[in-house]
């Protein structure tokens, strides 16, 4: 897949903590989408990370009013633009 | 009977309205073909008794993990639904609210934690949502009650909704977002002093120091009140009340088979409750005595932990550690309920996603996690006056120590190694960290007479069969055949008294059971603390007790069952051998 990268788009890992961002984009499987949604990480929702945890931990972050813990390979693809 | 069951999202507080709503005769059940749990339980509207069903938390209806499968199928045989959605996070909430709508079956919706919302600065319309959704909107706070006299008497109006008609996922979202506009207004604020601590207690630097201080101090509390169970009502009643009156039993039994089963052996005419190894005495006085008071205080203040919604925030912290051992954040959870004892342990390894996780949870739980009843064991042992501790060369807390260094090292090795040559998915973590809640004491006093009502259904019935083994196999001579028979490999393997195999037998059926025969034993022949040591570690790793056994198999399957018990023994064999080399010098 194709996508066009500019400067400010970029997977979540790369946010720098406490800086707001929307989401733009969900890769992965039918299934993997669902799940994000669902607990919602969708697409145009604003998200912002609350803590990382060292040695390739997960992820903390804020999205539609809630906290959420995912894994890095799981952040990794969710495509979010800075703001 | 009607039928009313609870839906909602995990972490909406669909347990605390559960208990609002039922009495005190709660049965948790397992769904018929699956390994989920749910409650059950009974009210009364308007003179018509009803049957109240807590579903799992779940976030969608497509039956795509197992809860959501039994969530699923419990919808097709009930009358009435009522979804508990979450006041501050509407939005996400109503994703599962419209797949309910879709379905031909009358809804309510409890709009609960109203209160937390109000804080929040989020105001919703609940007249103009009902009017959308076209079924009875009830604002609720189930902590405080607020509210649920009136979800109560407008069951009565529920009905099927013919406002929302079935979409796909994409037109669900695009309906949401225009409920969201019509009825929710979101002020702006600022961070609270709740939204502080929630992230000092997830960020690494200022999280992982305060986890260790927790953690402390819950142990420090879970000491304090089982000493004190113990002290001020448990060791009354037993020296005081129990102990006149089986007394009064032995005298009037006269010597005898029924006697050494009923009471077991007098010491210096005396009845002692962790030695004389009768049903009535030993058997009754060490599940009761003993482990209770600190099974009762563990799963207190675990059950305070749990609903105040502090374990996600833990599970976060040690996902790093616990991902490398095959599992993820969540593994914690099986392992701290296994230190109250391993049976809810071993239960909640079903918690977990793939077979991968759940088989190395459960090896590790039963090697490496003392249960309350194996702690009072080693605290036993090396607190005993009778193995002559003046003679030591370390403090008995020393030696304590010491068995526990090699469990945790234990924990981490084969947690390694499992992870490493276990074949399957090691999912990453995925979970939701609640915001910091008071927990509501009704829920937590029923969560804990749950988890203790395991133990004592477990408990009591195989330890009184296991004080009636040991005394048939002591009238029969068989104990002492065992003890000539396992002596080359006691001792020649962990250097230890061809007895202790005995002990190890006793221990299958009951660890606790175990103190007793190592102390009575222990009064004939001498044990060095290094042997103690190696004793109290076997005896932890070796196997679990049978009541955890059963529930293993039927969580793995039998075949995995095999293979991990067979890791055990590998364990507790090659472990008993490296403590003797190291310790004994030989």
């Amino acid at each position: 897949m194709v996508r066009i990268m500019d400067k400010k788009t970029m997977p979540l890992t790369q946010l720098s903590q406490n800086r707001k961002a929307r989401i733009v984009n969900l890769d992965g499987g039918h299934g993997f989408q669902r799940k994000l949604r669902v607990m919602g990480i969708r697409e145009k929702q604003m998200i912002t990370i609350v803590s990382r945890q060292p040695f390739r931990g997960p992820l903390t972050v804020t999205v539609g009013g809630c906290h959420l813990t995912l894994g890095k390979g799981m952040a990794r693809k969710i495509i979010v633009e800075e703001l | 009977m009607k039928k009313i069951v609870l839906m909602g999202n995990p972490n909406v507080g669909k347990s605390v309205v559960f208990s609002r709503l039922t009495g005190v005769n709660v049965i948790v059940s397992n769904y018929p073909g699956t390994t989920v749990d749910f409650s059950k339980g009974k009210m009364k509207i308007d003179d018509e008794t009803v049957e109240i069903i807590d579903a799992p938390g779940i976030y969608s209806l497509e039956p795509s993990n197992k809860a959501e499968k039994v969530a699923f199928e419990m919808l097709k045989e009930v009358d009435v639904v009522i979804n508990v959605v979450n006041a501050t996070n509407l939005e996400r909430n109503l994703y599962l609210t419209l797949e309910l709508l879709e379905r031909d079956i009358p809804v309510i919706i409890a709009l609960n934690l109203w209160d937390e919302s109000k804080h929040l600065g989020i105001k919703i319309d609940e007249k103009k949502l009902e009017k959308l959704l076209g079924v009875p909107v009830v604002p609720t706070v189930a902590l405080t009650g607020e509210g649920i006299k009136t979800l109560v008497s407008r069951i009565k109006e529920t009905k099927v909704n013919e406002k929302i008609k079935p979409t796909s996922e994409e037109g669900r979202w695009i309906e949401i977002g225009s409920i969201i506009n019509k009825v929710e207004t979101i002020e702006h604020r600022h961070h609270t002093l709740k939204d502080r601590i929630s992230d000092l207690t997830i960020r690494p630097l200022t999280g992982i120091p305060i986890a260790f201080g927790i953690i402390f101090v819950a142990f420090w509390i879970v000491r304090f009140i089982g000493e004190n169970l113990i002290a001020y009502i448990f060791e009354p009643f037993f020296e005081g009340v129990y102990k006149p009156l089986v007394m009064e039993l032995s005298n009037w039994l006269e010597p005898g088979l029924v006697h050494d089963f009923l009471i077991g052996q007098l010491i210096d005419g005396e009845i002692e409750f962790v030695e004389s190894l009768g049903m009535l005495t030993t058997g009754v006085f060490v599940p009761i005595g003993m482990v209770l008071p600190y099974i009762f205080a563990f799963y207190l203040v675990l059950s305070l932990l749990e609903d105040s919604g502090y374990l996600p925030r833990l599970a976060t912290l040690v996902d790093n550690v616990f991902h490398r051992l095959g599992m993820h954040g969540h593994g914690i959870v099986p392992m701290f309920l296994g230190l109250g004892c391993n049976v809810p342990g071993a239960l909640s390894i079903r918690t977990l996603e793939t077979r991968k996780q759940r088989f190395i949870s459960a090896t590790l739980l039963a090697i490496a996690i003392p249960c309350m009843a194996q702690l009072s064991m080693v605290f036993a042992i090396f607190s005993s006056s009778e193995l002559g501790s003046g003679s030591w060369h370390y403090t008995p807390s020393s030696y304590i120590f010491l068995v526990f260094l090699t469990l945790i090292i234990l924990y981490v090795i084969i947690g390694l190694i499992l992870n490493k040559f276990t074949k399957g998915d090691n999912p990453e973590i995925f979970l939701e960290i609640p915001p910091y809640r008071r927990p509501s004491v009704k829920t937590v006093f029923k969560k804990t007479w749950m988890r203790v009502r395991w133990f004592l259904r477990e408990a009591i019935p195989w330890l009184i069969f296991g004080v009636f083994v040991i005394g048939i196999l002591s009238v029969t001579g068989v104990i002492d055949w065992i003890g000539v028979v396992f002596e080359p490999i006691m001792e020649g393997l962990f250097g230890l008294p061809g007895a202790v195999s005995i002990v190890l037998l006793t221990g299958f059926l009951r660890k606790d059971l175990a103190i007793g025969m190592l102390l009575a034993l222990a009064s004939t022949i001498t044990f060095s603390p290094m042997q103690l040591v190696i004793v109290a570690t076997i005896l932890t790793i070796y196997f679990p007790c049978v009541a955890t056994f059963a529930v293993l198999i039927k969580e793995l399957g039998v075949k995995d069952m095999i293979k991990s018990a067979a890791i055990m023994v590998g364990t507790a064999a090659a472990v008993g051998i490296i403590l003797r080399i190291i310790l004994l010098g030989v």
